[in-house]
């Protein structure tokens, strides 16, 4: 970011939830560059910057979707990047339909389910390149057969995949360089946001035309050959219904620019948590194995069919070599267990049949599914949306084992909770039994973290923990040592994988683990041959015959030559943020993914200003600034081997060698599961109806309809007025998430003492609310209250055009929780959040939600529910409300209309008489959850792995 | 001379930042930085911008912590949250003993760390089986428990996520979750 010459921060608050690394954003606007931030609220991020423009939350792909207009429109894409580098020359198949013209949907979707079949977004083949017998005429009707994705019905359903996405057996696609034929990726994305106007914008938005030609101007007069420019989200851009399509959009738009791969570029993602990069990478998440493999599904009965899934070996790129990788980590899970015979322990993975996500666990935990359940270092009945489900949940466990520092809510609910208030838990009735431990902290163990751009960095250890306290690495050693000894013996077919475990670390003599010793698994080691116990040093060694372990092929090389790299500190700060000799970023030291793109096709850097890494003719290798991410001696001007696969057919300006057909893409052909390109839908609880589509909502989203998680109803929908306020939540510099490690802090807990909302003037007027005095926020799910804080930071919008309604916005950190232990308490605001999910990524749309907001403290006792019911009757909510699938007709409508057009669309959800209220479609099942076909379909967690040129991200934190 | 802004004007030193402000006490405490038997570098454990820390450490206590001046990243400052740690790792609340709630009991008791570890996995072996899956309905391989589920790691180091994976995974349950998703 220090190197760019504008910095648009959307979506992320950067001044003050992540202030130190705010630093290079001030350091680049020091040197002149621009910096505008974007964002509902005006906060100390906007009083820096050039300038602030405020936007209605979600809407940003409507800003975004108009920027790719604009640029289009007045020329301004780089033309030489763009060919060279992006998909924009691909042909896509002609049986693709946009939501152009099928008012809101793509091709392909299937109302029953919900989701999507992709065959119809996949590339048309170079016959040329693609045909086994050119000769043959027979060869060239087939094409269809040969299409990616055609040979099966490709029912969207992305945790099935790792970050590879699914295999792309159309690698070289027919390509039109001028750009101009009417199926080519660029031609369907000008037709795609044509209606994206400066006039749309405002509409939607509520961004004045001069701000958004002003912003529009800023971004392409910095970028090109000669200038970067940078985007930062955070959660802003995540926690909504469409967010992976968010940071498509951006993603889109900076490979139109050629801002990917070189210095100032990129989209840099805010992350929340000291390694919530790194519990990405190695993961703590269902669907994922380290190093962005997927957990194998059902259907993957054997390690072939799992590696069939991944990628293909025809495909371009280094996930062709997923098979290396996979038998890598499987031999450092069970070691001599793992053989060719037994598939290397395969079996032994268990399987996925759909979304097991957080918010399905708890629905698990209400259901008596879900019997034990460990929380380490989070605070769900705090920080996790809906909080009375994640307590209620809890509180219908067996047991429940909390490893914190503190006596954070999730371990004392049971007995000082919001439920014990209202009378809804007793505790003499709660059978839960719950075990807290206590946790060692950061200086109390050593071992990694990995920071938001990839940085491993190794603590060292400063003292022992006190007490009991123990680090996770200690504890799971421990339980996993003893259920080894209990299985001891076991001939059980299920207790094998326990049994065949590699679990022996060393121990120092507290019996704390090597964390060391760890991270060597981690890295891999070769296991025969001359260098057998040597470690690996780039995952380019790793074998798919056995001969080599790893736990996780993206860090491979950080004990590379035996040395642990993360703990390498070289000194001097000189050479800024990008120091290499400071800890170690995954893959290979690398710090720009994706630096091909800095040089031109052929080799040359774009400009002297920004030159990164070039092709040195005399050495015959890429050299530069930054460890090159491509082969290293593969030179531009190469044409590969037609039928290689992998790496070898890569060609010389294949920049993006993770991608299956080695480009950046604006058209994702496969992978993204609501479809090839970011349309605008709006939030489940926007105050306004989908101008753009009849389509109202993603209709892909995961809604999870239960009585405990009502949403309100559609905008224009009865009832709708009844909660007619969006609120949308934040944090503050001086807490951190739900607390946990800052309000049991005297000096943090001083600073930042009491919950409170920021509203307008306008709206304090409108409601009679008094600054400092109370309020009361209610959702259609729950009811807080806060201080009020009346501030011009927030600013009511205008929305919709002629009949222009104005919306205000009621800005909610969301740090505080009830119990009765900490420095200081409050109510929550994700106990007013509702869960309805984004279909790429699972995470909750928590970035909008309505409500209603009158002067004073809420209600007490029984008076709450009954306060929080009388809204809902009000409203007249059912499980349906809000819930609605397809609002359009779906149809065709456009003059290309033919009988191979996907068959019509009907509304799964007709709009009720406008008199009454909504009536329940289904009777809700016996857990309020109605048998929606969508919720026993398989929406998938998958990370942003089609933005090219981002860093491998699976959902995103708060 | 001891009015301060008397000494603040007298004293060559009208703008207060320099000698007025300093009293004997200031004089004749020294830093613990600088009386630490050691500082050990460390990485700030609250957001993800990574900032170098300095933890400094006294008769095996940690008395300061600080920025890391010498982090590429953070060139030595730390936020609010990072500044305070020093609270994080001294605080009067913190727990230090393990806790244990039976069922419908109304408050906590102490219990060593031995026997409830020993508690745990019990459970973790009964809940395994109880809800052990060995295949769906078509027959299909799923070797599976739904029985246990865990939460966190975005807090947690890079080897304990590696090996609560490694461990859960092999014993079949897949309900692992971390921060990422939220
Ligand atoms: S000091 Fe502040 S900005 Fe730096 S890592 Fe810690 S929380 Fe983040």
């Amino acid at each position: 970011m220090a190197n760019a010459d504008c910095i648009i921060i959307q979506g992320s608050n950067m001044a003050e939830a992540h202030p130190v690394g705010f630093q290079w954003v001030t350091e680049a606007k020091a040197r002149g560059a621009k910096v505008i931030h974007v964002d509902p609220r005006f906060s100390r991020t906007s009083a820096v910057a050039d300038k602030h423009v405020p936007i209605r939350a979600g809407s940003d792909i409507v800003l975004l979707g108009a920027l790719i207009n604009y640029v289009i429109e007045h020329e301004k894409w780089f033309n030489d990047y763009v060919v060279a580098y992006t998909n924009a020359a691909s042909i896509i198949n002609e049986d693709f339909r946009d939501t152009e013209d099928l008012d809101g949907l793509f091709s392909g979707f299937d109302p029953e389910t919900g989701g999507y079949d992709m065959s119809s977004w996949s590339y048309e083949p170079d016959r040329a390149a693609h045909s086994g017998n050119p000769g043959d005429p027979g060869n060239d009707g087939d094409a269809a057969a040969e299409q990616d994705g055609a040979e099966e019905s490709v029912e969207a359903a992305g945790d099935q995949y790792g970050m590879g996405g699914p295999e792309l057996d159309v690698s070289k696609p027919r390509r039109d360089e001028t750009l101009q034929h009417p199926r080519s990726v660029f031609q369907i994305l000008k037709r795609h946001y044509s209606r994206y106007t400066p006039e749309m914008v405002r509409d939607v938005c509520g961004i004045s035309i001069e701000d958004f030609e002003l912003l529009a101007r800023t971004v392409t007069e910095n970028s090109g050959r000669e200038r970067t420019t940078c985007f930062a989200y955070a959660v802003g851009w995540t926690q909504h219904t469409v967010g992976a399509q968010y940071i498509r959009t951006a993603t889109i738009l900076q490979l139109l620019l050629g801002n990917m791969g070189r210095p100032g570029g990129g989209i840099m993602a805010l992350r929340g948590h000291a390694s919530i990069q790194g519990s990405t990478d190695i993961p703590t998440l269902f669907n994922l194995l380290p190093g962005y493999l997927p957990m194998p599904t059902v259907e993957k009965e054997d390690l072939a069919t799992y590696l069939d899934g991944i990628a293909s070996k025809k495909q371009k790129g280094y996930w062709a070599n997923a098979d290396a990788y996979t038998i890598s980590l499987l031999k450092a899970w069970w070691g001599d267990a793992a053989t060719e015979e037994n598939d290397w322990g395969y079996g032994y993975l268990p399987r996925l049949t759909g979304p097991h996500g957080t918010y399905q666990t708890v629905e698990g935990m209400m259901a008596g599914e879900v019997e034990g359940y460990f929380i380490l270092g989070q605070n769900p009945a705090v920080g996790s949306a809906n909080g009375r489900m994640q307590r209620m949940g809890m509180a219908n466990l067996k047991w429940l084992v909390v490893r914190d520092f503190q006596l954070i809510e999730s371990a004392t609910w049971w007995k000082d909770g919001p439920e014990i208030e209202t009378g809804e838990l007793r505790t003499e009735d709660i059978e839960t039994e719950v075990f807290f431990f206590p946790a060692a902290n950061h200086v109390e163990k050593a071992g990694t973290f990995t920071q938001t751009q990839r940085l491993v960095q190794w603590r060292h250890q400063a003292v022992q923990p006190p007490g009991d306290a123990q680090s996770e690495l200690q504890f799971f050693y421990e339980v996993g040592r003893r259920i080894r000894a209990r299985l001891a013996g076991s001939t059980d077919p299920q207790d094998r994988a326990l049994l065949d475990l590699t679990w022996d670390y060393p121990v120092d003599e507290h019996g704390e683990p090597d964390g060391d010793a760890v991270l060597q698994e981690i890295n891999g080691r070769h296991l025969t041959g001359p260098d057998a116990g040597k470690h690996l040093s780039t995952f380019n060694e790793m074998k798919a015959d056995g001969s080599t372990e790893g736990g996780c092929w993206i860090y491979t090389g950080v004990y590379a030559d035996g040395i642990n790299h993360a703990a390498d500190r070289e000194t001097g700060v000189a050479d800024g943020p990008a120091g290499k000799e400071w800890g170690w970023a995954w893959p290979a030291n690398r710090r720009i993914l994706y630096n091909r793109a800095s040089a031109d096709p052929e080799g040359k850097p774009w400009s002297e200003r920004k030159k990164l890494v070039w092709w040195d003719e005399d050495e015959g290798r890429w050299v530069g600034n930054d460890v090159p991410d491509f082969p290293v001696t593969l030179a531009p001007g190469t044409i590969p081997d037609p039928e290689a696969g992998g790496p070898a057919a890569l060609a010389g300006d294949d920049a993006f060698i993770m991608q299956a057909d080695g480009k950046g893409w604006l058209f994702a052909p496969k992978g993204m599961v609501d479809g090839p390109l970011p349309t605008h839908y709006e939030a489940q609880e926007s105050p306004v109806p989908n101008v753009m589509y009849a389509q109202q909502h993603n209709p892909t989203r995961v809604t999870v309809p239960r009585s405990d998680n009502y949403s309100k109803p559609s905008a224009g929908m009865p009832g709708a007025d009844v909660y007619p306020f969006l609120f949308t939540t934040y944090r503050l510099t001086e807490h951190h998430t739900a607390g946990g490690m800052s309000r049991w802090l005297p000096y943090l807990s001083e600073l930042q003492p009491e919950m409170f909302c920021e509203v307008s003037p306008e709206l304090a007027a409108e409601r009679g609310l008094e600054p400092y005095d109370w309020a009361t926020i209610v959702s259609p799910r729950a009811a807080i209250e806060a201080k009020v804080l009346v501030t011009e930071r927030m600013r009511p919008l205008r929305i919709g055009g002629a009949d222009a309604q104005t919306v205000h916005q009621i800005g909610l950190p969301y740090h505080w929780g009830v119990g009765g232990d900490a420095v200081v308490s409050g109510d929550s605001a994700n106990d007013l959040i509702g869960v309805t999910l984004d279909p790429n990524v699972l995470i909750q749309g928590s970035k909008v939600g309505a409500c209603d907001i009158i002067p004073g403290r809420r209600p007490r006792g029984t008076d709450l529910l009954d306060f929080v019911a009388g809204y809902q009757r009000r409203a007249g909510l059912t499980v349906d409300s809000g819930n609605e699938g397809v609002t359009g007709t779906g149809e065709d409508a456009g003059p290309e209309a033919d009988p191979m057009a996907p068959p019509e669309m009907t509304s799964a959800r007709p709009h009720p008489p406008a008199d009454g209220p909504v009536v329940p479609h289904d009777p809700p099942g016996p857990l309020g959850r109605k048998p929606r076909p969508r919720d026993s379909q398989q929406p998938s967690q998958q990370p942003s792995r089609q933005p090219p040129a981002t860093e491998p991200r699976t959902g995103r934190e708060d | 001379m001891g009015w301060p802004v008397l000494r603040q004007f007298l004293g060559g030193d009208p703008l207060g930042r320099s000698s007025s402000v300093v009293s004997r006490k200031t004089t004749e405490i020294t830093p613990r930085t600088t009386t630490a038997d050691r500082a050990v570098q460390s990485v700030c454990p609250y957001c993800a911008v990574g900032c170098g820390q300095k933890v400094f450490v006294s008769d095996e206590k940690v008395v300061q912590i600080e920025g890391d001046p010498e982090s590429p990243i953070s060139r030595g400052r730390l936020c609010p949250k990072g500044s305070a740690s020093e609270q994080l790792v001294n605080s009067d609340t913190r727990q230090t003993t393990v806790l244990y709630r039976a069922p419908r009991a109304k408050d906590w008791q102490e219990m060593d760390l031995e026997t409830a570890t020993e508690m745990v996995v019990d459970r973790f072996l009964e809940s395994r089986r109880n809800k052990w899956q060995d295949v769906d309905e078509h027959g299909r391989h799923l070797g599976r428990t739904m029985g246990i589920a865990s939460l966190g790691g975005a807090t947690l180091d890079n080897e304990e996520n590696y090996l609560i994976k490694k461990l859960f995974t092999a014993a079949g349950a897949i309900q692992i979750e971390n921060q990422a998703r939220i």
